[in-house]
């Protein structure tokens, strides 16, 4: 892992507590993780592994229990531009267009109607949904949403892009077609990106770094460093054994479970 | 563009069989209005037999009270006191149906939002009103004369009573089901604290505001008959009365043809409304 100055997110010691009536749920027990800006992040593992609670906590809608998460090198205390949140089922405006949704950030921001108008004109072209800026968001597919949200966050100037099982709606096709516009984005736009997934394979074709996650009490079972050129090949032999490893180190809690 | 995608919802429907497509779409086109003709034929059809079959001689046939009602519109028939002013009742009530739905929702509106969103309000005013919703606006029509008098401010009074808890209870509902991932959505984009009053909360509960608009009118001109029973000289509800009073149940039924059908109008006027102001909201096409 390539050293720099000061990683863009640090996770210090962060456990979550959760109180349901007199139940209490660990949904994360004492996370370490630094990453640093213009890392793709991946993180994996089964429902209950805490990792939705974890980038709640970088969002900043969830405070942690103990221990401290940071953005450079400050406490991040509550939601910030600066942390773009994408989310599953999309939570896109519905009553404005594709337009006034992506300019939503910028507008709130305070920038005068040119000035969005122009961002909002970039984003648009950059998710290729140019054609459809006046449309609602009911009358569009979950892929076109799902650009829609992504533009939304980019246009907002976030350094920090959360993905919460993005693409977990989608069709298959749609899927792989989103995974190639997203890492292009990133490629181009040099942004970090820390993205919530469920499948392996998708964090092995997206990510350089995976960080696999297990239940019961959640917490951070591996980080792994991915070297695997781009683009990456599905199909090949190095891609398998990545594929492998991370099936094992995924699966490594059933076995403490058992009986 | 980057990616070709799945293109909006189509609107049409897919294409008949050619030969027959021309009848079709004529059937089509004019299937809801003999749809909906059906019902009302029928039961003109059974009031035709039983007044002319004298099963009744309290009421007067479709026959005459259509003469009548053309008399009440124009005159030139009876030429009687109420020859020729339907056009001065129906302004009468009209008046103070939406003056009396305007009223209720100045003030249901705001009372909802405050209920809907501060807990204290809720508490304090919720079971409040929930005790006072169920007391029919017919009780308040005594009441009602006392505290405003005879005539037009009582009519007020009870319409703007009628249309006010629908209005109240759709507005309470719509500001408190906003889907809570709005409010992260909006917080992580820059929007936080009042902002997100007037750009989450408010837009995304106009479709439930709007449908509680919609019934407070509906119920506006149902009570405007005891509204009207206030001692106000002119409107619907007052001809209807005085139609009982002089058993004229031609007057009667002509005064009630028109209610139903000056509120089915302003009813259509503000789906049509409804229609374009919402028309971003999928479930909203009524």
């Amino acid at each position: 892992m390539a050293e720099s100055a000061t990683p863009i997110v640090e996770i210090k010691g962060v456990s979550k507590v959760f109180r349901l009536q007199d139940q209490t749920i660990h949904a994360l027990s004492d996370a370490n993780l630094s990453i640093n800006k213009g890392e793709f992040i991946c993180l994996i593992g089964a429902s209950g592994c805490g990792k939705s609670t974890l980038l709640r906590i970088m969002a900043g809608f969830d405070q942690p229990s103990s221990g401290e998460a940071l953005m450079w090198g400050r406490p991040i205390a509550g939601p910030d531009p600066s942390r773009g949140m994408v989310f599953q089922d999309y939570a896109l405006f519905p009553w404005l267009s594709v337009r006034a949704n992506i300019g939503f950030g910028p507008a709130s921001r305070g920038l005068g109607a040119a000035e969005v108008k122009q961002i909002v004109d970039k984003f648009i072209d950059l998710v290729g949904l140019a054609k459809f800026a006046n449309a609602y968001p009911h009358q569009l597919s979950g892929g076109m949403k799902q650009r829609v949200a992504i533009a939304r966050v980019l246009a907002n100037d976030a350094e920090l892009v959360l993905m919460d099982e993005p693409f977990g709606a989608l069709d298959a096709m749609t899927r792989e077609r989103l995974q190639d516009e997203l890492l292009d984005i990133w490629e181009r736009t040099k942004l970090t990106v820390v993205f919530v997934t469920h499948a392996v394979e998708e964090a092995i074709l997206l990510a350089n770094r995976v960080v696999v996650m297990t239940p019961g009490p959640g917490r951070i079972e591996s980080d792994n460093a991915l070297d695997l050129a781009r683009p990456r090949d599905v199909a090949s032999p190095e891609f398998n054994a990545i594929r492998r490893v991370l099936s094992a180190k995924l699966h490594s809690h059933h076995g403490k479970k058992a009986a | 563009m980057a990616i070709a995608d799945t293109g909006p919802v189509p609107a049409a429907a897919p294409a008949a069989v050619l030969p027959r497509a021309a009848t079709r779409t004529t059937w089509a086109r004019i299937k809801p209005t003999v749809l909906a003709l059906i019902v009302p034929a029928l039961l003109l059809a059974f009031w035709q037999v039983a007044t002319t079959q004298q099963w009744t001689r309290l009421i007067p046939t479709p026959y005459a009270v259509g003469e009548y009602m053309v008399d009440f519109a124009v005159g030139g028939i009876y030429d009687d006191a109420y020859s020729a002013t339907l056009t001065t009742h129906l302004l009468a009530s009209m008046s103070r149906v939406y003056g009396g739905f305007a009223l209720a929702a100045v003030f249901a509106l705001p009372i909802g939002i405050l209920i809907g969103r501060v807990p204290t309000a809720r508490m304090l005013l919720d079971p409040f009103l929930q005790v006072m919703r169920p007391i029919p606006v017919t009780a308040w029509l005594p009441l009602s004369m006392i505290l405003f008098g005879l005539g037009a401010k009582s009519a007020f009074a009870l319409v703007c009573l009628g249309a006010f808890y629908p209005i109240l209870l759709n507005t309470i509902f719509g500001v408190r089901s906003v889907d809570p991932k709005l409010f992260e959505a909006a917080s992580m984009l820059g929007c936080r604290g009042n902002a997100q009053f007037y750009k989450v909360v408010l837009p995304a509960a106009t479709p439930s505001i709007f449908t509680g608009l919609r019934l407070g009118l509906g119920l506006a001109w149902f009570v405007i008959v005891v509204g009207e029973m206030t001692g106000v000289p002119q409107g619907l509800g007052a001809v209807i009365m005085d139609g009982r009073t002089l058993s004229r149940t031609e007057l009667v039924i002509c005064g009630m043809i028109v209610i139903g059908l000056a509120g089915y109008l302003s009813d259509r006027v503000v789906v049509a409304l409804g229609n374009y102001l919402l028309r971003w909201s999928p479930n909203h096409h009524g």
